[in-house]
């Protein structure tokens, strides 16, 4: 795929970021659980 | 409003009721022309001048002033303090309507308010500042009314679940800082593509961190401010633990707003040196940016800092309402006072009274919707046979 | 401009052994871009505008907007200034007063279709385009009707349809796209009878323009607006008195509309990866302290337990104590009771009946 301009440049970019950021979020929660599932608490 | 089941018993013509009922007919009626005429028939909104007070107040101050929620829920649950615990529950009421008016009063804004969710599901704007804002504030009225939704099951009665929206606390309360973060400083972020249009004191690079931390600002203020008013009408529907943790809440949260502010004020300045913008002090728009910078962050920093010190809630409480005023000062001057500041006087905006009609119809509804909710539900209160941590 | 433009393509040249390895100059350095090749644009030499309003007219009629109020013939509308509008894709303003001496210009005015459009970057459903033959397009059966293009744009170009109720679009000229399609000219440049218009490949209309300026440099101001305002635009404009003066802010800056907003948004990820982190690990910390508070708290109850456990059998046992010692006396004093009895009855004996010893077995006894 050819970009030739900044904003397209940036709209495919920041897609691609958006989509990472969302698994970001989940993935972060869900490894967290991981961490401390064996806690005894 | 509401007609059954209030404290006063059935409706009645209280002057609250009367004002509120012809506020709710004026502003049907304005709705009516809104949607028939379009948005020349009830604004003031031009070519030069797209973005009015539905933006300025209803979105901008909206968005500021509902900080709360995330400000003391990330404080109880997040750091741990436990002693504004009873605080929590009005801030998330105010929070979750308050998104839910300013996404309300977007669908007089914009002119095809079905197409609202079209960012999401038809094409994706990703370069756009106003996409995440967009995002943010959807997905984050989803986590507010998740939030706040144990109230209204623990007056339906629904235990089950509302047991397992409880174990949610946590990642919801994370979400909605996240959430919170994103959003508030994407609003300052909007201006930043027109640095041509914001008179200089005003437009910096430092736009976003001026308007997230002058939202947590706002959001302390307003739960103290929300406290002052809540006191006076639902002082019957507090219980033993709300009435003795607020004094603690006001002091504390007032401590918190006048570190805050004081932390705000040396950014500002620090903005103004960044770009070099000490000459346009000398200016007329100079001395109005002084009047918010001493007048409106300074005082009632200072203010704050004494009550806090003297233990004086009423000087808090004051502290409060100058800061919420202030903070309304900052989001009219950013988006209407200085921005177009190039353009000559004839060109410039001055809302439409039935554009202020919208917006005082909106925060009625506001009003009437927390009373609606506060007289009903446990909000002041812990409902009897919930008394886990919540 | 156009020295340091020489000087500029002058080390390119020297460069050249790079740029002839690489397949193109866009992909020389991260992040930069040059725009589509051989996209179109049109000069504006202000110069040659006479203000006949004709552009206007052709415009209309090309995109078949609403009949204006006054005919486009009439001149007079040139004495005030005026902008585009829902109807109005383009306006030619006149400036300058004759009062002074100096004849007034004329200038076109119209979307500059920026090679980086601060529309299309602001427009959270993409439905303004930066197609490759150089137009920026709108597409309404996306548009929300935000109204962010608007505050947006530096030119304030886009115009909205205020008394639509339910389907106001932003209009703005589209520099005939449809008509460009069919291998047309832009209504207005078609109709333009002095040339003030001129329209072709953009790299080419800005070798014409530097032509012009190198060729008459008293007349021209020696910059092209729209070279390098904003990024860059598709229109490009030439003037002989300062732009500023026929409406074209000088203050723009060259930076990209799209830069303007990327830093704010650059901060989603970091936010999104580092709050979690820093949020939770506070959660961890706070509670924490509350375990260690707790189970402080709870070893406290407990010595204080033991401790109440062993009060409280002390005093049991002191009382105990008591008690035996209370029993003991009324013992005491019941024997004591029984003797003096004992005692008078012996005497009551001995004085009736003396030398009965029985009474002493009794009191051992109890």
């Amino acid at each position: 795929m050819d970009i030739y301009t900044l904003q397209d440049f940036f709209t495919f970019t920041k897609g691609v970021i958006y989509i990472l950021v969302i698994i970001t979020l989940i993935g972060l929660a869900g490894f967290w659980r991981f961490l401390t599932e064996r806690d005894e608490d | 409003m509401s007609n059954e089941g209030t404290t006063a018993g059935k409706f009645q013509m209280t002057p609250f009721n009367m004002v509120a009922g012809v506020i709710v007919i004026l502003g049907v009626i304005v709705t009516i022309l809104r949607f028939t005429g379009g948005l020349g028939a009830v604004t003031n909104l031009t070519d030069y001048n797209p973005w009015g007070i539905w933006i300025g107040f209803d979105l901008l101050v909206g968005v500021a002033l509902s900080a709360g929620g995330f400000v003391t829920s990330a404080a109880v649950y997040i750091f741990g303090l436990k002693k504004y615990h009873s605080a929590v529950r009005p801030a998330i009421l105010t929070a979750f309507l308050g998104y839910a008016l300013v996404v309300l009063a977007l669908h007089y804004d914009v002119g095809r308010p079905w197409r609202l969710p079209y960012p999401f599901i038809v094409q994706q704007g990703t370069s756009s500042v106003l996409f995440e804002v967009g995002a943010c504030v959807a997905l984050y009225l989803t986590v507010l009314f998740i939030e706040w939704s144990p109230t209204a099951m623990e007056w339906l009665g629904l235990k089950k679940i509302r047991g397992i929206v409880i174990k949610l606390t946590l990642l919801l309360t994370i979400f909605g800082v996240i959430l919170s973060t994103l959003h508030q400083s994407s609003l300052g972020a909007l201006f930043l593509i027109a640095p041509s249009k914001l008179h200089p004191l005003w437009y910096s690079k430092y736009i976003p961190i001026y308007f997230f931390v002058s939202a947590v600002i706002a959001g302390l203020s307003m739960v103290i401010f929300e406290s002052t008013l809540s006191h006076r009408y639902f002082h019957d529907k507090m219980d033993e633990t709300h009435l003795a943790e607020s004094r603690g809440v006001t002091l504390g949260f007032g401590k918190a707003a006048a570190y805050t502010l004081a932390g705000y004020f040396l950014l500002k300045v620090i903005g103004v040196a960044a770009d070099n913008d000490w000459h346009y002090l000398a200016t007329g728009y100079g001395a109005w940016f002084l009047v918010e910078l001493l007048g409106f962050i300074a005082l009632p920093c200072f203010v704050y800092a004494v009550g806090v010190r003297e233990k004086n809630t009423t000087l808090i409480r004051w502290a409060a309402a100058w800061t919420v005023l202030g903070i309304i000062l900052n989001r009219f001057n950013i988006s209407l006072i200085a921005f177009n500041y190039h353009l000559p006087a004839s060109e410039r905006y001055f809302p439409h009274w039935m554009e202020v009609v919208i917006s005082v119809f909106i925060v009625t509804l506001g009003l009437v919707l927390f009373r609606f909710i506060a007289t009903r539900m446990p909000i002041f209160y812990e409902a009897a046979g919930y008394d886990d941590a919540h | 401009m156009t020295i340091s433009r020489r000087k500029f393509l002058g080390w390119l040249g020297a460069a050249g052994l790079g740029t002839t390895v690489g397949s193109s100059a866009r992909a020389a350095a991260k992040g930069e871009f040059s725009g589509f090749p051989d996209s179109f644009g049109v000069l504006h030499d202000t110069s040659l505008c006479i203000g006949c309003r004709l552009c206007e007219k052709a415009c209309n009629e090309v995109n078949e907007l609403p009949k204006p109020d006054r005919p486009f013939d009439d001149l007079q509308v040139l004495e005030e200034r005026r902008r585009t509008s829902a109807g109005n894709y383009t306006v030619v303003n006149k400036y300058g007063t004759p009062a002074n001496g100096t004849p007034p210009i004329f200038r076109k005015n119209q979307c500059n279709h920026c090679l980086e459009p601060a529309c299309a970057s602001a427009c959270f459903v993409r439905a303004f385009t930066k197609t490759p033959k150089g137009p920026v397009t709108y597409d309404a059966s996306v548009c929300v009707g935000c109204r962010y293009c608007m505050i947006a744009c530096p030119f304030e170009i886009p115009t909205y349809e205020y008394d639509e109720a339910l389907s106001p679009r932003i209009q703005k000229c589209t520099l005939c796209a449809p008509r460009l399609e069919k291998g047309l000219l832009p209504g207005c440049v078609d109709i333009c009878p002095t040339e003030a218009l001129s329209f072709g490949i953009r790299e080419n209309l800005l070798k014409i323009a530097r032509e012009r300026i190198r060729k008459f440099p008293d007349r021209y101001v020696p910059h092209i607006y729209g070279e390098h305002e904003m990024g860059g635009t598709s229109w490009l404009y030439l003037s002989t008195e300062p732009f500023n003066e026929i409406g074209l802010r000088e203050d723009l800056g060259t930076t990209p509309a799209p830069t303007l907003t990327a830093g704010a948004l650059g901060s989603v990820p970091v936010i999104v990866g580092l709050w979690p982190v820093l949020l939770t690990g506070i959660y961890a910390i706070s509670k924490r302290k509350d375990k260690i508070a707790a189970e402080e708290q709870a070893g406290a109850v407990a010595l204080a337990a033991e401790q109440a456990r062993a009060e409280s059998k002390a005093e049991l046992d002191k009382a105990l104590e008591q008690a035996k010692k209370e029993q003991e006396a009324m013992v005491k004093m019941a024997v004591k009771k029984a003797l003096e009895e004992a005692e008078e009855k012996q005497k009551a004996e001995a004085e009736g009946d003396a030398g009965d010893s029985g009474p002493s077995e009794e009191t051992d006894k109890a």
